[in-house]
């Protein structure tokens, strides 16, 4: 299953809920202001680090560019553009978007 | 493949509607279809043909219009939603066309896939 | 409402959709034009589940009275759900828990699962719909 994740983890808890919903195997894609959780310094980046051993996290690079935050993301997540972000939803058998 | 695109958001306020875009005419250029895209709650606002952003800004209404000109993709408006908002026949941009929640329900059934862009 | 019965997209098929509700009542919109699209697709006769988690649980809050703030209660209509077939209510022990509540404040009755039953529940859908 693939999870969908746009909320800033510093502004609401939904990573969170995303994560203790997440079963080992599942995918998540960090798009929009979720991004942010994704990169170095960010007080959300353990939870990411920690969660990247059951779980394929990926962020969408576009939305990372545009934040300034392209150079700063975490060992572990995966960046991947719109056509990546298409694969991902191919890929599982369904998807469900944490907003 | 065939995905079933539901947006949750008008445009410009979330950047939900510039997201779904982006992720439909990616899918199509894959090779993939999109067959319908379903707006709901205030995502019925990405269909008025009154929207007129500054020259320097992307138009979101007209985008939706042009990728179902090209590819043929049904654009639905909620309208229950779109009722309760003011949108109606008349402030339509092309490619669009109100109808029922149905439609989305028809979109879970029948595409291989639905993704929900929202806030 | 009243044509309700006659939908169906003709295709015979039958998909499992899971509603997902986790926001509050009135503060927006969503929990209210999502039990709207719960209801049409009961009327597709579609395999409905209905999840509560997070804040959606505040949905089902008994004793909501919204004179006040001049909207529509629409909390009844989750006791009509089992005439439109749905009897798939689950709500989460963890999100009770975190809001001081017990199935007991809940104005219909529900299935209680902890988080790895939730979990596991979603991952069998076909089609998994948030609001």
């Amino acid at each position: 299953m693939l999870h969908i994740v746009n909320k800033s983890a510093t502004e609401r808890s939904t990573l969170e809920s995303c994560l203790r919903m997440a079963t080992k195997g599942s995918a998540v894609l960090l798009i929009e202001d979720a991004v942010y959780a994704a990169t170095n310094g960010n007080a959300a980046a353990a939870k990411i680090q920690a969660a990247a051993a059951d779980l394929k996290i990926y962020a969408l690079g576009p939305d990372l560019a545009a934040r300034g935050m392209a150079g700063r993301v975490l060992d572990g997540v995966n960046v991947v553009d719109y056509g990546g972000f298409v694969d991902l939803v191919a890929e599982h058998s369904n998807c469900q978007s944490w907003l | 493949m065939e995905f079933g695109i539901l947006v949750n958001e008008g445009p410009y306020t979330h950047q939900a509607s510039d997201t779904a875009y982006l992720f439909a005419r990616t899918a199509i250029e894959k090779g993939h279809k999109v067959p319908r895209v379903f707006f709901y709650h205030d995502g019925v606002n990405n269909s008025t043909r009154l929207a007129t952003p500054p020259q320097d800004d992307r138009n979101v209404n007209s985008r939706w219009s042009k990728l179902a000109e090209e590819h043929a993709v049904d654009l639905v408006v909620c309208v229950a939603a779109a009722q309760r908002r003011g949108i109606n026949d008349d402030v339509l941009a092309p490619g669009f066309r109100i109808s029922g929640l149905g439609q989305l329900v028809e979109m879970g059934i029948q595409h291989d896939r639905l993704v929900t862009f929202g806030d | 409402m009243s044509d309700m019965d006659e939908m169906e997209d003709g295709s015979g098929i039958v998909k499992k959709f899971m509603f997902l509700n986790r926001k509050a009542p009135h503060g927006t919109v969503y929990a209210l034009e999502g039990l709207e699209v719960v209801l049409i697709t009961a009327a597709f006769d579609q395999d409905v589940s209905m999840v509560f988690t997070d804040d959606g649980i505040y949905q089902l809050m008994k004793g909501i009275d919204t004179k006040g703030i001049e909207v529509k209660d629409f909390s009844r209509t989750y006791r009509a759900l089992e005439g439109y077939d749905i009897e798939k209510l689950y709500v989460d022990q963890a999100s009770l828990d975190a809001r001081g509540l017990t199935e007991d404040d809940l104005i219909v009755d529900v299935t209680v699962l902890s988080v790895d039953e939730m979990a596991n529940l979603m991952v069998e859908q076909d089609v998994v719909i948030s609001f």
